[in-house]
């Protein structure tokens, strides 16, 4: 047998539909072969009492993540726009529907 | 993007999360040791819950009805997913899967040594539910919000089902207490045979435990191992007279003054031989788990292959059009 097919099963990360209407959800984390097999154990291993109506199973080496070490600079530009939230704007209490 | 934030700074911002009570994530900066306790933790805890299958299922052939059997392969089933939810928790430390199971296999890890006792009758598959997850839950409650963000979260799933299995296993026990005179009396030999390893189940004593006060400051354990079996065996006792059984302890009786119960010391050199190796059934789980390990080889593989064959095929396929 050669390294490369010895080599561990890829690892696949798992989101669930809990029910209609709502997102996909990541639950965690598993290994397959294939993506086919992937959505067989996430079956398996996720929803084994109807936690889901729908799965997502996605290679994780395809997933691009922010780092946490620029967690500052990449939020930054959010953090002093106070007046993006509607507390920001101080309407009477008399005004109704607001 | 390299850091220009020095250890001293990391150390200072990793202490002020855990303080808040705040989740560590996988990526964030984390001392080495706190890694490494974590993965020590997590690991053995996974491979308890892999190792925990075989003392039930060793029963799942002889279970005495359909509905029986059925619960018992579902709980089982069960803990292998729990296996499979905190062996992805530990993965997330930069160990791989194929490490843990030759860490396992080896000796190098640990698992609970509850599962190195024997299941010598039916009514064990009751007492295991009902005592030894029952302790279990006792543990695993407070891990929820453990402050490794992926342990917490495989333990919230872990508790859901947990519920199930403690259910179960007492409704058995309820159900032979009905029977016949012998029956009961498997019940009660079943019980004296699990109490005290129940109660090891939590560790040693405070005194002789010297990671605890480490673990207890980053967030990882919330409670001693003393208060934890305290807590166990005070839920315990009311469930053991509604049972009807006796727990073979002479010096467990209600303290009025501590409004807790007193009760005696497992025996210590006993749980040491069994962590070290010289349990009943050590020998036997390792070999088990190592042949079902090597057992499946052909089988990864030939899926790895299998997969690799089918993508090469895909690609040629495409280039074609």
């Amino acid at each position: 047998m050669s390294d490369q097919v010895r080599a561990e099963w890829p690892l696949y990360e798992v989101f669930v539909r809990g029910k209609r209407g709502l997102n996909h959800v990541h639950v965690g984390s598993l290994h397959a072969a294939d993506d086919q097999m992937a959505l067989r154990h996430a079956r398996d291993v996720y929803t084994r009492r109807n936690e889901g109506v729908s799965i997502w199973v996605v290679p994780s080496a395809a997933i691009t993540a922010s780092s946490p070490d620029e967690k500052d600079p990449l939020f930054a530009p959010s953090g002093d726009k106070v007046y993006r939230h509607p507390t920001f704007y101080d309407i009477p209490d008399n005004v109704p529907h607001m | 993007m390299t850091s220009t934030v020095d250890e001293p700074q990391l150390l200072e911002q990793f202490e002020a999360t855990v303080a808040r009570k705040d989740r560590i994530e996988p990526r964030d900066w984390m001392p080495e040791a706190y890694r490494r306790t974590l993965v020590r933790q997590v690991a053995q805890h996974a491979h308890s819950e892999i190792i925990g299958m075989q003392p039930e299922g060793n029963w799942i052939g002889r279970a005495p009805s359909l509905r029986r059997k059925a619960i018992l392969l579902a709980k089982v089933q069960d803990e292998a997913g729990h296996g499979l939810y905190l062996y992805s928790a530990t993965e997330t430390l930069g160990v791989s899967r194929d490490q843990l199971t030759e860490m396992l296999i080896s000796g190098k890890q640990k698992y609970s040594s509850i599962f190195n006792y024997p299941t010598l009758s039916y009514a064990d598959v009751g007492t295991i539910g009902w005592l030894v997850d029952g302790a279990a839950i006792c543990n695993q409650v407070p891990l929820c919000r453990t402050s490794f963000g992926p342990y917490g979260r495989a333990m919230i799933r872990i508790c859901k089902e947990e519920s199930f299995h403690q259910r179960q296993g007492y409704e058995l026990l309820m159900a032979m207490m009905r029977g016949t005179d012998e029956q009961r009396a498997m019940v009660q030999e079943s019980v004296d045979r699990f109490w005290w390893p129940a109660l090891m189940m939590f560790g040693p004593p405070d005194e002789a435990s010297p990671n605890t006060e480490q673990s207890m400051a980053w967030g990882i354990k919330t409670h001693t191992n003393d208060e934890l079996r305290q807590r166990f065996v005070d839920m315990t006792v009311p469930q053991a007279e509604a049972l009807g059984i006796t727990l073979p302890d002479p010096d467990l009786r209600w303290n009025e003054e501590r409004q807790a119960h007193d009760f005696g010391s497992p025996d210590w050199e006993e749980f040491w031989a069994v962590v070290k190796g010289d349990g009943p059934c050590n020998a036997q789980r390792i070999a088990h788990r190592k042949l079902a390990w090597d057992d499946g080889a052909w089988v990864r593989e030939a899926a790895m292959a299998f997969a690799q064959k089918s993508a090469q095929k895909s690609v040629e396929t495409e280039g074609e059009r």
